[in-house]
């Protein structure tokens, strides 16, 4: 009977798969009209990384990331609050868009070959440019990642960082060993407790775990950056139409930047004569309807987050607790890799 | 009958399986178990077996799989041992220790097991201090918030004459302990035991030691840089997932011997001391091995949980069989429907097996308690 049993559990287990791989095969194509039908979208976020994603002490979730699910939504709906946040951990996201748990994730994630060829995934757009690196506590006295040698590392599971740690260490000749935790909190509350050398991770989310640590003043983040980490948002493969709609929500908020369109003067920028505003605007052209969006699509998006730079510098900019610079985020204008190509 | 529900229901599997193979097919997502062989790319900071970041993601479960069963294995000696000890002492006369018995049962039965693992990992572990203040004992053996390190044997080329002799000395223990027996049986009278087993120990080590002189050299841990270089390292993750497990499972065991016990016939305690057995012979020969039979069967079921339990490992990072494949390999590789599978399918191996193992000891007990 023992074999019933195995084979019970086994039969159970490939009907669950089979559940699993099928809502989103059907929804394949079709993820504009089957949000719309809702009436929310489903967004993917982290479990709390303050200036990306973090519930605020109302519980209402703020950063970099929510606030691109939010633009999604006033694109759609030109409502940013018809959005369902849902937390995830690094480990679960893959499989929370492959399933169709969610319509999007905006989870600080690397767009990586591997993610981007293996999992069914596609990455439509970049929309923080960041490299890992390494924080430690000031009295250590280090100051540079290459006298990590013997180090232990917390980190967490099933991210880049994982991985570019062990590339790193090895490729300089140095001995690590790594505590990788599921969950964020866990990692840092490690780190603090005194368990790690150091605590490593994306540069943004060090200024970010930082502020979560007991003695904020008492650690310091080291100068190397061992990585690229383009950071953006992720749709399920195959829906190429959902793909242009995320990429170019993004896109509205880089050009409105180039173009000086924020938030507080949009009744003024209505009555531009150029150009380039008046298609931003949808004056002139029919680019919404071509996204299956209305004409204002781009003004709602901007009207409620504001431009690329309005939305860094309220979540993560140098008046907000992270301080980040813009750096490598600003606009190609300035110096930075931030580029819309052409609407029109 | 069973033949065609059979038939179906491997029908029906196929055909599962065909399905959700197009269907990630269709989605782009790799299917398959190809990945096993890549190279897997991360680290693991506690393994059994010689792993680096080169090795493929097929080691990496043979290396969680070794972890679990590790923290299970010697979960289960923990809790078996204290478990007994503490039912045993549940059912003391003194009213003291029968007391202190029941306070822990109940403390340790009644706090979620995930709380106790925090607590031992976050509450207790992190308050020792770093490896630079580490706690020592004669400078050989520290203790930090890094973990435990130990002095080691590091064994060089003909170590292995030396694991001969110990498997012989094994089999000798053995053969000794089944001639007393037998002697005690038949003739009642006892034999010699420790001192032929002296002898022998004493040839067989000096034979290896001819044979290979001695390849072992102590590593000592020695302070360099940021943590100890050398030695064998007791991770804290493993220490405190080990507490929590043994501990927590000892209340429940405890609860069950107490059962076991009390199920035994008021008249064969009676009839022991009637014979002039002293008490703690009398339980250690008559109610005990008479108690087995009705302890076993939940036992195992401890047993079981207990190495189910051993998954919580991922709250505090401890590189068990779901953290690193279920967590870590899940997450690089994306392919979950395998990996979840081959995860449940090593769990479901581990009961079974378990299972069977405790099924054949309850079966041998049935029978010399009959006998008795
Ligand atoms: N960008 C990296 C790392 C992303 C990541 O998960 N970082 C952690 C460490 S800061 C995080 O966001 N934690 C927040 C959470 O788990 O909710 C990746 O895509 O793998």
């Amino acid at each position: 009977m023992q074999i019933f049993r195995t084979l019970c559990v086994g039969f159970l287990g490939l009907a669950a798969a089979n559940l699993l791989a099928m809502p989103s095969v059907q929804a394949a194509g079709k993820t504009l009209e089957i949000v719309q039908k809702r009436g929310h979208l489903k967004c993917g976020v982290s479990q709390g990384l303050p200036g990306f994603s973090t519930p605020d002490n109302r519980g209402k979730w703020t950063g970099i990331d929510v606030d691109f699910c939010k633009a999604i939504a006033a694109a759609i709906f030109n409502d940013p609050s018809k959005v369902k946040f849902t937390p995830l951990s690094a480990k679960e996201r893959f499989t929370a868009i492959q399933s169709g748990e969610v319509d999007i994730i905006a989870r600080n994630t690397t767009w990586s070959m591997h993610r981007d060829t293996a999992l069914g995934v596609d990455f439509p757009v970049i929309n923080y440019y960041d490299g890992q690196g390494f924080m430690v506590r000031a009295d250590l006295g280090v100051t540079s990642a290459r006298e990590l040698d013997g180090a232990t590392l917390c980190t967490n599971q099933g991210t880049t960082t994982e991985l570019n740690a062990a590339d790193y260490f090895r490729s300089n000749g140095m001995q690590y060993e790594i505590v990788a935790f599921e969950k964020a909190d866990e990692s840092v509350a490690a780190y603090n407790s005194g368990r790690c050398d150091a605590y490593t991770t994306d540069h943004s989310a060090l200024y970010a775990q930082k502020l979560k640590l007991s003695q904020p003043k008492a650690h310091i983040v080291l100068p190397e950056i061992i990585s690229k980490e383009p950071l953006g948002p992720l749709v399920r493969q195959g829906d190429s139409s959902w793909n242009d709609l995320v990429r170019w929500t993004h896109y509205a908020t880089v050009a409105a930047e180039e173009f000086g369109v924020t938030s507080k003067n949009l009744a003024k920028m209505k009555l531009s004569s150029n150009p380039s505003i008046r298609r931003l605007m949808g004056l002139d052209g029919s680019f919404g309807a071509n996204l299956g969006l209305s004409k204002q699509w781009a003004v709602n998006i901007i009207r409620s987050v504001g431009n690329y730079g309005e939305i860094f510098e309220r979540n993560v900019g140098v008046q907000t607790p992270l301080g980040i610079e813009r750096g490598v985020n600003a606009l190609w204008t300035k110096g930075g890799l931030h580029y819309a190509p052409p609407i029109r | 009958m069973q033949v065609l529900v059979l038939a179906a229901v491997l029908g029906a599997m196929v055909w599962l399986v065909g399905n959700v193979q197009s269907n990630l097919e269709r989605q782009n997502i790799n299917s398959g178990f190809g990945f096993l062989s890549e190279r897997a790319g991360f680290g693991i900071n506690q393994t059994l077996i010689a792993y680096t970041e080169d090795d493929s993601f097929g080691r990496v479960v043979v290396v969680g799989l070794l972890n679990t069963l590790l923290v299970s294995g010697l979960g289960i000696f923990f809790a078996t041992l204290l478990g007994f000890s503490l039912g045993v002492a549940r059912l003391s006369r003194n009213w003291l220790i029968s007391k202190i018995a029941m306070v822990y049962i109940e403390i340790f039965r009644n706090v979620p097991l995930l709380l106790q693992i925090m607590f031992w990992y976050f509450g207790v572990l992190r308050n020792l201090p770093s490896p630079r203040q580490a706690l020592s004992v004669g400078d050989a053996m520290f203790m930090s918030n890094r973990g435990i390190v130990l002095p080691w044997l590091e064994a060089g080329a003909g170590a292995m004459w030396y694991g001969v002799a110990l498997l012989g000395l094994a089999a000798g223990f053995f053969w000794l302990r089944r001639r007393t027996l037998k002697a005690k049986l038949t003739t009642g009278h006892s034999t010699r035991f420790w001192r032929p087993l002296l002898v022998l120990a004493l040839a067989l080590f000096g034979a290896a030691a001819l044979m290979a002189g001695v390849p072992f050299a102590l590593d000592v841990p020695q302070l360099k840089g940021f943590n100890f270089r050398g030695g064998l390292t007791v991770i804290p993750e493993f220490v405190a997932l080990l507490l929590a497990l043994s501990l927590y499972t000892a209340a429940f065991i405890a609860e069950i011997v107490r059962a076991g016990i009390n199920s035994v016939n008021k008249g064969q305690r009676e009839a022991a001391a009637a014979l002039g057995l002293p008490e703690r012979v009398a339980l250690r020969l008559v109610v005990l091995p008479q108690a087995l039979r009705v302890i076993i069967p939940p036992l195992t079921s401890q047993y079981l949980n207990l190495t189910k339990n051993s998954s919580l490992a991922v709250a505090i990072a401890y590189p068990d069989i779901v953290s690193v494949l279920a967590g870590t390999t899940l997450s690089q590789v994306g392919q979950a429907l395998e990996i979840i599978f081959v995860t449940m399918m090593i769990y479901l191996s581990l009961s079974l097996l378990t299972s069977w193992a405790m099924n054949r000891y309850n079966q041998r007990m049935a029978f010399v308690g009959n006998n008795t």
